[in-house]
Order: C-alpha cells, then sequence, then structure tokens
C-alpha cells in the first residue's frame, strides 16, 4: 500500500489543439437554428403519438373511453395494457446493464402520478392529444404515500449506482468522546427534476426487423443493445442517432417506457411514429432527484480538528425500483477525520423513480456537508476557511488511499484571494451594502469523483493527409465534440481542421456513457488513442521504408507534429502523412483505441477533482428577498482540454448551484401525491437577472495516474461547494441557519 | 385539438358584431376574445378555456393600441403592447408607477406579445385552477369546492379571500390603474360606458367564477388614467422568488402627493396578496394628513392587514405585505420629483 507508486516515464505529448480556447463546433449550426434535435425528423409516412398519463398517484386504471379515442378523425391506434402487443424484455425486471423498471403499459397498476396508463397514435399531433384527452380514465385510487411524514422506510443496502449504503472508518464513539465539541444538524433537500429544455424525444421507424431510432441519448451504446433486448432483435438491427442534446443533466442516460412504447407503436402500426413529452409529462416517468432528509454530527477537538463525522441520509425512492441518492457519501472523501461514517436509509413513496441529476448524491450531500461544515466552524470560532484547512485530507479519509493528484489547498488560496476572503468577520450580519442590503460571504469545498468508463474510437488517415475519427460520444451542449476532437487531432498529430469528426450515433464504435463527468476522459483517450496508433502503424511504414528521410529513425524516433513525422534526431528530416501513405499505395491507414482507465492505478490511488466555491449574497432585511451578487470558484480538474468550454460547464455547475439553493423544488399535494408545479413558469431555475458576477479559476493539476492525459472531469463539479457557499453566506448576511433547500423569503425572515 | 371557429375582424365595431352574433346564435357560446394570447392560449392549452370561438382582437391595434397624454390624463389604449407602454417617455416621466409595474411584469418575450387589455383579465395562476383533473375547483367549475383550502397554497391570498376561493389575482400592472383611479373604457354590443377600474374586478365571495363585471360581449377600449397630485411621486414594488420572469409574493402600487413631510393624499393599491387588484383605503385614511414617518408608514400598512386570513402555507404575506407597504412609502417619502 504505501510503496512509491511508478509515474509514466514522461506526459504524453500534447498536441496543439489541446489546450486551447476554441469555440463550439456546433455553435454556429445551433444559433442559426440549423441544428436538427431528434424531434425535427420528419420520415415520410410519420404517425404521431401522445401519451395519457395518471393524474392519481396510486390505485388502478378503471375506464378509458378508448372508442371515444378512436372515433375521433385521425386517431390510428389507442393503445393500452388491453392490446399492447408482447415486448421480449419485461420492464418490470432489471437485467439490462444501468435500467430502471419502467412503466410501459404491462397492467392497469399505477404507482405514481404521471405515469403512462395509454398511447394514442394519429395522422396528426393535434389528433392524437385530443384522442388521449378523449379517454377520459377513471380510476379506483388508493392513498397516495408522498413526502417523508407517509413514506414507508426501508434500509438502503445500495445506494447511488451499485455504491454500498453504509461506509465508516475509525472508531466513530471513541471520536465523539474526543470531542471537544459536537455539533448535530440536519437538512432537507428537496425533490428536483432535470427540466432539460428539450423534451425527451424520440422517432423510430421499423424496416423488416431493423430498427432506426433518432432520440437524444446519453449512452448510445448501451441504449442500443437494451432496445434490442426489448424487441428481441440482434444488437446491430438497431441503429440510433443522438444528433444534439438539448441538455440531458442524467435523464437521457436511462431508458423509460414512453421510448419503448413508441418504438412499439411503431411496429405494431408499420410506420414510423415520434413521440415528444411534454414539458408536464417530464415531471413523472423520466426520472428525476429524489429528496433527501439528512442529519450530520461532527465531534471537533480544541484545535478545531475532526474527531468523528458522521453523516446519515433517508433518501426518497420509487415504490418499484431503488435510486437512493447516495447524499452521505459526500462525507467520505474530503476531510480528514480519524472517524467517519456515512450512512442511508431509503423511503418509499408513490412517485417515478429518481435517478442520477446533476451530481446524484454528490450535490445534496455536498449542501448539507458544507453547512453543517460552516456550523462547526462557527461553534469553534474559526474562519470557515481556517477550519476547513485545519482539516485538510492529505490522503482519502475512507480508504487511506493517496490522492492521485489534489490542489484543493491551491484552489482554496486563489479563489479566496480573487474573492477577497481575507477581513471577512466571523460574526454574521455585521455587513450592509450601500443600499443598506444585509450581505455575507460563505463558502464550500467542491469534490466530484473523477470516473472512467470504457469507450473504443476509429481514427482514419486519408489519402490527402486528412482524417476521419469517430466516436459514438454525446453532445449535450457541453461542448463534447470540440473538446473529443481537439485530442483526436491531438493524438494524430493535425491540426484540427484537418480532422473530419463524427459522433452521435451507433454508426460509429462505442463511445461509451456521457455521464458521471467521465465523457471527456472516456471517450477523449479513446479518440487520442486511435489517433496514436494511426501515428505507429505510419511511423512503421515510414521508417523500414528507404526511400523515406525518416528511413531508419526506428531508435531515436519520430515525433508526429503538423501532419509530417519528425526525425526525433535531425528535426530537418521529415515526411508528410501523405507522401508516406502515396508511396506505400495505401488509399488510407486506420487506426483504433480504447479509453479506460489503468486497473492497477484505479486501485491504488483515490481520484477526485478538487475545488473551493465563495459566494457573496445580499438579503432585504425585510423584505427578505435573496440575492447573489458574486460567486468565486477555483477548479483543480487534471488538465483542461479547453479551458472556454471547461470554464462554461463550470459556471453551469455553480449556477445549477444556485437553483438548488435558492430555487429548484418540485411541489406536492400530499393528498394526490402529484407535481403542482409541473412547468417552467411554476418550477423554477435562475433567470439571467439571477446570475451573479461569475469567476471560474482553473488551477494547474498534473494528474499522472488518472489517465493517460491527465484528464478529469469538469461537467458536475461545480454543483458542489456551491449550494453550501450560498447557503452559508445567507446566513453570515442574516444571522438565520435556514436548514431546507430551497432557502425562501419566509425562511430568512423567520416567518 | 378542440376545433373552434376563429374571426379575425378589422374594427372595433366589427368584433363586437362578431361576438354579438356569436352570442345570439349560441347563448351558452364559450366564445372568447384574443389579444395577445399569453393567458388565452396558455388556458385553451391546459383544457381551462374550451371556446367554440375566438374572436381575434389584434386587428384592433390601430384603433385602439394608442399611448397618448392629452394634458389631463393619460389615455392608454386596450391593445397597446406592455412593453409599448412600459418603454413610453409620457408614461415613464409623468406616472413612474405604471412603467414600473410593467416593466417587472413577466419576461420581454412576454410584454412583447401581452396587451393592456389582456394583462388586466389575465387568470389566476392557482395550480388547481389550471389543472383541469382535479375536480374541485369552484373558479372553473361552480360549486365544485376549493382544492387549495387545504392544499398547496403558498401563492394564493390572504385578502379579499372567501370560503369558495383564495385564488390570487396574479397581475401588476392593474394595481397601478387602481391607485392612481383609473377608469376604464368599455365597448358593448349596445354601447360604450366608461367604469371605474375599481369596479372591474369582483371578489370571488360565492361566486369566483364571475371575475369581472363586463358583460357578455364586451370589449376593453381605453384606460385613462387622470393626473393628479400624486402622479409623479408614485412608485410600484415588487417582491418576488427570483429576479425576473416571476409573480409577485407581495407588491405595493403607492402614489403620495407631500406638503412638505406631510401626506396631503396617499394612493395605495396591493398585489400578490389578494384575490383581486386591492386598493387599501384604510391605510390611504390613515396617512392623510400625517407626517409620512416610520411610525405612521407602519401603522397604514397594519391598517391594510387587519382583516386578513391567512392559510397553511402563506401566512409569512401577511407580514411580508406590510413590509412590502411600509418600503413602498419610505421610499417615496424620500423620491426626488421633478416639478
Ligand atoms: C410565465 C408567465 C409569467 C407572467 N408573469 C407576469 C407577471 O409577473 N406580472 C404580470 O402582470 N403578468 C404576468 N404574466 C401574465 C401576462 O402579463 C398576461 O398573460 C398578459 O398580460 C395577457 O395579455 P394578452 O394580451 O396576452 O391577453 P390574452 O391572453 O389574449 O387575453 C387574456 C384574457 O383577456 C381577454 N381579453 C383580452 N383583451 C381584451 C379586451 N380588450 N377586452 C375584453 N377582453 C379581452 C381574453 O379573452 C382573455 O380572456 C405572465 C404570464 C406568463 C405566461
Ligand atoms: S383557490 Fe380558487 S381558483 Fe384555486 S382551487 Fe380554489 S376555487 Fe379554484
Amino acid at each position: 500500500m504505501n510503496e512509491p507508486l511508478p509515474y509514466p516515464a514522461a506526459p504524453v505529448r500534447h498536441g496543439s489543439n489541446s489546450g486551447q480556447p476554441m469555440t463550439r463546433r456546433d455553435g454556429r449550426l445551433k444559433v442559426t437554428g440549423a441544428a436538427t434535435y431528434a424531434a425535427d425528423t420528419h420520415p415520410e409516412g410519420l404517425l404521431h403519438a401522445a401519451l395519457a398519463v395518471s393524474s392519481i398517484a396510486r390505485g388502478r386504471v378503471s375506464f378509458l373511453d378508448v372508442e371515444a379515442a378512436k372515433a375521433h378523425p385521425g386517431v390510428v391506434e389507442v393503445i393500452t395494457p388491453q392490446n399492447r402487443p408482447a415486448l421480449a424484455h419485461d420492464p418490470d425486471s432489471k437485467t439490462l446493464p444501468f435500467s430502471f423498471r419502467m412503466d410501459a403499459l404491462q397492467n392497469d397498476r399505477v404507482r405514481y402520478a404521471g405515469q403512462p396508463i395509454a398511447v394514442v397514435v394519429a395522422e396528426t399531433l393535434e389528433a392524437a392529444t385530443e384522442g388521449a384527452r378523449l379517454l377520459a380514465p377513471r380510476y379506483e385510487a388508493e392513498a397516495a404515500r408522498i413526502g417523508f411524514g407517509n413514506g414507508l422506510p426501508e434500509p438502503a443496502p445500495m445506494v447511488g449506482v451499485g455504491a454500498p449504503g453504509r461506509a465508516e472508518t475509525g472508531d466513530l464513539e471513541a471520536g465523539f468522546a474526543a470531542a471537544s465539541q459536537i455539533v448535530e444538524t440536519g437538512y432537507e433537500t428537496p425533490a428536483q427534476y432535470h427540466n432539460a429544455m428539450e423534451p425527451h424525444a424520440i422517432v423510430a421507424a421499423w424496416d423488416g426487423d431493423h430498427l432506426s431510432i433518432d432520440m437524444p441519448n446519453q449512452a448510445i451504446a448501451m441504449s442500443q443493445a437494451s432496445f434490442a433486448a426489448f424487441f428481441g432483435i440482434p444488437v446491430q438491427n438497431v441503429s440510433l442517432r443522438s444528433p444534439f442534446l438539448g441538455g440531458g443533466f442524467g435523464s437521457k442516460a436511462i431508458l423509460a417506457g414512453p421510448q419503448v412504447l413508441c418504438i412499439l407503436a411503431a411496429r405494431m402500426l408499420g410506420r414510423p411514429v415520434k413521440l415528444v413529452l411534454t414539458r408536464a409529462q417530464m415531471y413523472g416517468p423520466v426520472g428525476h432527484r429524489g429528496a433527501t432528509r439528512q442529519t450530520l454530527r461532527l465531534g471537533t477537538d480544541a484545535q478545531g480538528r475532526l474527531t468523528a463525522l458522521e453523516h446519515h441520509a433517508v433518501s426518497e425512492t420509487s415504490t418499484f425500483d431503488d435510486f437512493i441518492e447516495p447524499a452521505a457519501n459526500a462525507s467520505l472523501n474530503l476531510y480528514a477525520s480519524p472517524a467517519i461514517l456515512a450512512r442511508h436509509d431509503a423511503m418509499r413513496m408513490d412517485t417515478g423513480t429518481p435517478g442520477p441529476m446533476r451530481a446524484p448524491g454528490e450535490a445534496s450531500g455536498s449542501a448539507a456537508l458544507e453547512c453543517a461544515m460552516d456550523e462547526a466552524a462557527q461553534a469553534a470560532g474559526l474562519d470557515p476557511l481556517t477550519f476547513r484547512l485545519i482539516n485538510y485530507a492529505e490522503t482519502d479519509p475512507i480508504s487511506g488511499k493517496p490522492y492521485s493528484a489534489k490542489e484543493l489547498r491551491a484552489c482554496y488560496m486563489r479563489g479566496a484571494e480573487s474573492f477577497g476572503w481575507a477581513g471577512r468577520p466571523l460574526a454574521p450580519r455585521q455587513m450592509r451594502d450601500e443600499n443598506g442590503l444585509l450581505t455575507g460571504w460563505g463558502m464550500g469545498s467542491a469534490l466530484f469523483p473523477a470516473p472512467m468508463f470504457q469507450a473504443e474510437a476509429r481514427a482514419v488517415l486519408r489519402a490527402d493527409g486528412s482524417a476521419l475519427v469517430e466516436t459514438s460520444g454525446a453532445d449535450m451542449g457541453q461542448g463534447a465534440w470540440t473538446a473529443l476532437a481537439q485530442l483526436a487531432a491531438d493524438g494524430l498529430g493535425l491540426d484540427i481542421d484537418q480532422v473530419e469528426f463524427r459522433s452521435g450515433s451507433t454508426d460509429q464504435p462505442d463511445g461509451g456513457i456521457a455521464g458521471g463527468s467521465g465523457h471527456t476522459a472516456t471517450a477523449g483517450g479513446a479518440l487520442h488513442a486511435a489517433g496514436r496508433d494511426v501515428v505507429a502503424r505510419l511511423t512503421e511504414l515510414a521508417t523500414a521504408d528507404p526511400e523515406s528521410p525518416l528511413f531508419g529513425a526506428g531508435n531515436s524516433g519520430v515525433t508526429a507534429r503538423d501532419g509530417r513525422l519528425v526525425r526525433n534526431d535531425d528535426e530537418s528530416r521529415s515526411e508528410a502523412y501523405a507522401d508516406i501513405l502515396a508511396r506505400a499505395g495505401l488509399e488510407a491507414l486506420e487506426g483504433t483505441g480504447r479509453g479506460a482507465r489503468d486497473p492497477a492505478n484505479a486501485e491504488a490511488r483515490a481520484m477526485f477533482s478538487h475545488g473551493a466555491v465563495f459566494a457573496e449574497v445580499k438579503v432585504d432585511p425585510e423584505l427578505g428577498q435573496i440575492r447573489v451578487s458574486r460567486m468565486v470558484g477555483a477548479f483543480a480538474a487534471g488538465r483542461i482540454v479547453n479551458p472556454r468550454l471547461a470554464r462554461s460547464q463550470l459556471y453551469g455547475g455553480m449556477i445549477w448551484g444556485l437553483s438548488f439553493a435558492l430555487h429548484e423544488e418540485a411541489v406536492h399535494d400530499l393528498r394526490s401525491g402529484r407535481v403542482m408545479n409541473a412547468d417552467l413558469a411554476g418550477y423554477h431555475v435562475p433567470v439571467n437577472a439571477d446570475t451573479p458576477a461569475m469567476e471560474a479559476l482553473l488551477i494547474d493539476e498534473d494528474d499522472r495516474f488518472v489517465n493517460d492525459l491527465g484528464i478529469k472531469g469538469v461537467g458536475e463539479i461545480g454543483i458542489t461547494g456551491s449550494v453550501g457557499a450560498i447557503a452559508n453566506a445567507i446566513w453570515h448576511a442574516t444571522g438565520v441557519r435556514v436548514r431546507r433547500f430551497p432557502i425562501r423569503i419566509e425562511d430568512v425572515l423567520g416567518l | 385539438m378542440r376545433p373552434f371557429h376563429y374571426s379575425r375582424p378589422s374594427s372595433l365595431a366589427e368584433a363586437l358584431i362578431d361576438m354579438r352574433d356569436a352570442l345570439a346564435a349560441e347563448p351558452n357560446s364559450s366564445a372568447a376574445f384574443l389579444a395577445g394570447g399569453t393567458t388565452q392560449l396558455d388556458l385553451m392549452k391546459l383544457e381551462v378555456s374550451r371556446p367554440d370561438r375566438l374572436v381575434d382582437l389584434n386587428a384592433l391595434r390601430g384603433e385602439a393600441g394608442h399611448i397618448r397624454w392629452d394634458g389631463t390624463s393619460l389615455r392608454l389604449g386596450a391593445f397597446a403592447r406592455m412593453a409599448e407602454a412600459a418603454d413610453h417617455p409620457d408614461v415613464r416621466a409623468r406616472a413612474p408607477m405604471i412603467a414600473q409595474s410593467l416593466s417587472l411584469a413577466a419576461s420581454a418575450q412576454l410584454r412583447n406579445m401581452a396587451t393592456l387589455g389582456g394583462n388586466v383579465l389575465q387568470r389566476t395562476r392557482c395550480a388547481y385552477f389550471r389543472d383541469t383533473s382535479w375536480s374541485a375547483c369552484n373558479k372553473r367549475v361552480p360549486g365544485s369546492g376549493c382544492a387549495a383550502l387545504d392544499g398547496v397554497n403558498r401563492a394564493h391570498a390572504v385578502l379579499g379571500t372567501s370560503d369558495h376561493c383564495i385564488a390570487t389575482y396574479p397581475g401588476d400592472f392593474a394595481q397601478a390603474l387602481l391607485a392612481l383611479d383609473a377608469s376604464v373604457v368599455i365597448a358593448g354590443p349596445g354601447g360604450g360606458r366608461t367604469i371605474p377600474f375599481a369596479r372591474l374586478h369582483r371578489a370571488p365571495g360565492t361566486t369566483p367564477h364571475l371575475e369581472t363585471s363586463l358583460r357578455p360581449g364586451e370589449i376593453i377600449a381605453e384606460f385613462i388614467v387622470p393626473a393628479g397630485g400624486w402622479f409623479r411621486r408614485s412608485l410600484y414594488l415588487k417582491v418576488r422568488d427570483r429576479q425576473s420572469y416571476e409573480f409577485a409574493v407581495a407588491s405595493a402600487a403607492v402614489a403620495l402627493d407631500l406638503e412638505g413631510d406631510t401626506v396631503r393624499e396617499a394612493r395605495v393599491a396591493l398585489g400578490g396578496v389578494a384575490t383581486v387588484p386591492w386598493r387599501a383605503r384604510e391605510a390611504e385614511a390613515l396617512l392623510r394628513g400625517r407626517k409620512l414617518t416610520e411610525e405612521a408608514a407602519r401603522a397604514a400598512a397594519q391598517a391594510a392587514f387587519t382583516e386578513a386570513a391567512p392559510h397553511a402555507h402563506n401566512a409569512f404575506k401577511v407580514e411580508l405585505g406590510q413590509e412590502t407597504l411600509v418600503r413602498a412609502l419610505l421610499q417615496l417619502a424620500t423620491m426626488e420629483t421633478p416639478r
């Protein structure tokens, strides 16, 4: 365990493309409206499907007026559990990778409000919509169990995606016994919905037993295999195009009932079918972030060092499947403590099954942990940043392993400096601005795992020296196709303009999952490796060819640069790729690459991105209006492939945090179990005017262990730390500690 | 989609005839007018409004889309867009409260579509009203009950409520018109009439489905806002959960005529807290003739809310509404006004 780890001999040479703040390749298409999203597909003979969804949360559907719907002009078919054709795979099973039990009209049970209960297919969207309305469902309703007071508690042996529900180190009771001060506190977070701008949409068409699908999707190859299983056809018979995603946030990584039903309708009717969820229908079958109730206990000694840290989360899940927001695990890897216990329980409710959403677990857990840390710092009379530095973890607290790299200290320092943290009064309610608004400063630490999945890529060098590279990646607006192309070009030793980049469909090698903030590292690693594979083959050709200026350069080697191979021992001797291919009589030269983590490194090191977020809020002392005026985040996340896109991602994450802290909440009617604010007028996210002056500092970090390229992720880390920073700033401004999210006017006014 | 008949008359006279004919042919007709459509079309998509006929009034912009100062009054055509009125120099300079109530409302896109007439007639945001799968909503289905009484009611009203309905009147502009004693010019099939704006909206009482005193087929043509000593010293203060694109949790439209620091006249209307645009006459009476101190402002605010009847989630509005009014009064007291 404590043996020194071998360092890779040298960092992989990085070409001139990575590190450049290039603008999005798809930017022009998007701002001119030329980018086509899945719902923009209109194949010949298209039919339109509309869902009917349940308005009760529990019970059974006792009647649907199918006759009335069918009689409506233009309606072609009404699909209910009565006539729904069989599926080759049981939607209530969980045997497919990363799958959730879904509602695909398998019976007349209703297990949450908004569950699909019928599909109406018609010649026009209008006719389908009216047909769905004419179904006028009747129910045998049972009492809805919604809210923590009404749910069914249950232990949670597993949380998140296959993580244990309990983790501990050290002797907790001894830790608390040794503490000179114990802070015990609790925080509540609400159910939140992904609300991507682009609703879930799918266009499905069958040609014999070949299925083609257009849909926004964060996990193309995995979805291809799952759809093949549902319809009992070979995997290669499914082609899936995910051209652009108008946001996914996790909700487009997991298949849901509506998609399967649309494909089924297309097969049943022998024509292509399109189904686009309405905004309101996105509050049911397509996942959400489950609500949590968290309690924390922090013991500290006289110096302010943690002696014990306990974090318990009760997370909402559905009655029929498990996704337990792994909130308590946020306390496992950040602060040094001789004893740590994180544990979870589930609370089953009549709701759709939650799923991964914008840092699942990390976000809600960080919100509670960072607030609790602030409370402990306050109790110890310490500045919140000082308190965190005192408890800085030099090794991963839960495993004892060294970090692959950790520049958190630099994040704290640079962030604090840029924010102007020094001189912050310890006591709350000390600062006012020129308009008399209460002003407060708060901070939080940011932490997010740096996972890698599996991906493959192909690169083909063409006779003219340009190249084609491909992997089935997903651009959700984060700029993946730009950053990935940068890495591909570097692997090939070409300028990015010489590289044709293809992605977003099953025609390409498996690009893995765009999730967990691991897409750039994984798919990018595969693309880079594919390019290097091509260069290796090219080098072999050239150095073995007596007519090449590179002949015999085998020992000292060559470097690929600007479309040429250059001798390392004599830079004046080089040859263009095109010339090498021409002499070898090759039309093209293909290479492949894989992106995955070295298992030895994965075993030996704890791998995380880190950051520090500082926030300033203004609170009206009488009117309670809360506005965030400034946010500064400093993040160390390995090698930054594209600083412009990375900053955008981090801004986005910090705004998610603001949204979590002050706005987002699905409000349920406890009698019916229904979400009462299922639209964007009622479900609040920040608008531009709510978005503060923001700064995202990129802290250099050389991580030799995460992968050859030293790349971590920046997609989700921004939300961690930010929620706590804002909540802590509100306390600092007002002296009121609000322990539920989102924080509202009435909370800070104590009303 | 439900089929409906659509017409787009080219004049006010024609529009009145269109609607009169529709009502004559079918006395129970659900025919409705269409202006900017930001309420009407929204409610049609939700199936809350199911008109068999839509009479589109957008061609009337030439006839009644004006914004004009006539020497004694601001005259605002019902078909002027919210954005046009909010940005109009006469409105901004003469009655800042009106401009503020409009520019703090909705979003830029909505303000570019929505008309002044449609704005004052916008319907409540009560979620039980907007979702037809709730059977209990007296406003939508008379006599069916009120799901909000024991439901989610943070956004609901504390003033002007009844056992039959507690839905908040959501708009902003109406408070300004009410505070400034505006009148409404109405064109009707049987001729025109002008009524005080204060008489346009009806408190829910036992008939929350009857929201205004407009008669079938009547069209709002214009708002007339008479100048007063309080015109310039006026403001609209809106408290909300986010900085833009959001309805008021509490708001106050206040205008003052001061002599030194003594109140000659006060005009106070409250939004976000009441079932209809709410004139706080008790508060005005308390202020009249008094020095505008914080104490006086608080007394007035308290008076405005003595009748408040909160429910499970909106009790905070009683105090917040008072604080909002206090703030508006104190801000006005120190406001510099060009003479
Ligand atoms: C997301 C959202 C946020 C909003 N936020 C705010 C806010 O913060 N503050 C605010 O004040 N408003 C807000 N609004 C409401 C918006 O301002 C109104 O929908 C708009 O002003 C209505 O005007 P319109 O011209 O679109 O009316 P329409 O929708 O066309 O009509 C509304 C109603 O009035 C009737 N009607 C229209 N004109 C006339 C007339 N001249 N005579 C007789 N009847 C007529 C119609 O038949 C219909 O019943 C918001 C709306 C939305 C959708
Ligand atoms: S408050 Fe009014 S609008 Fe809302 S449910 Fe009750 S009756 Fe209907």
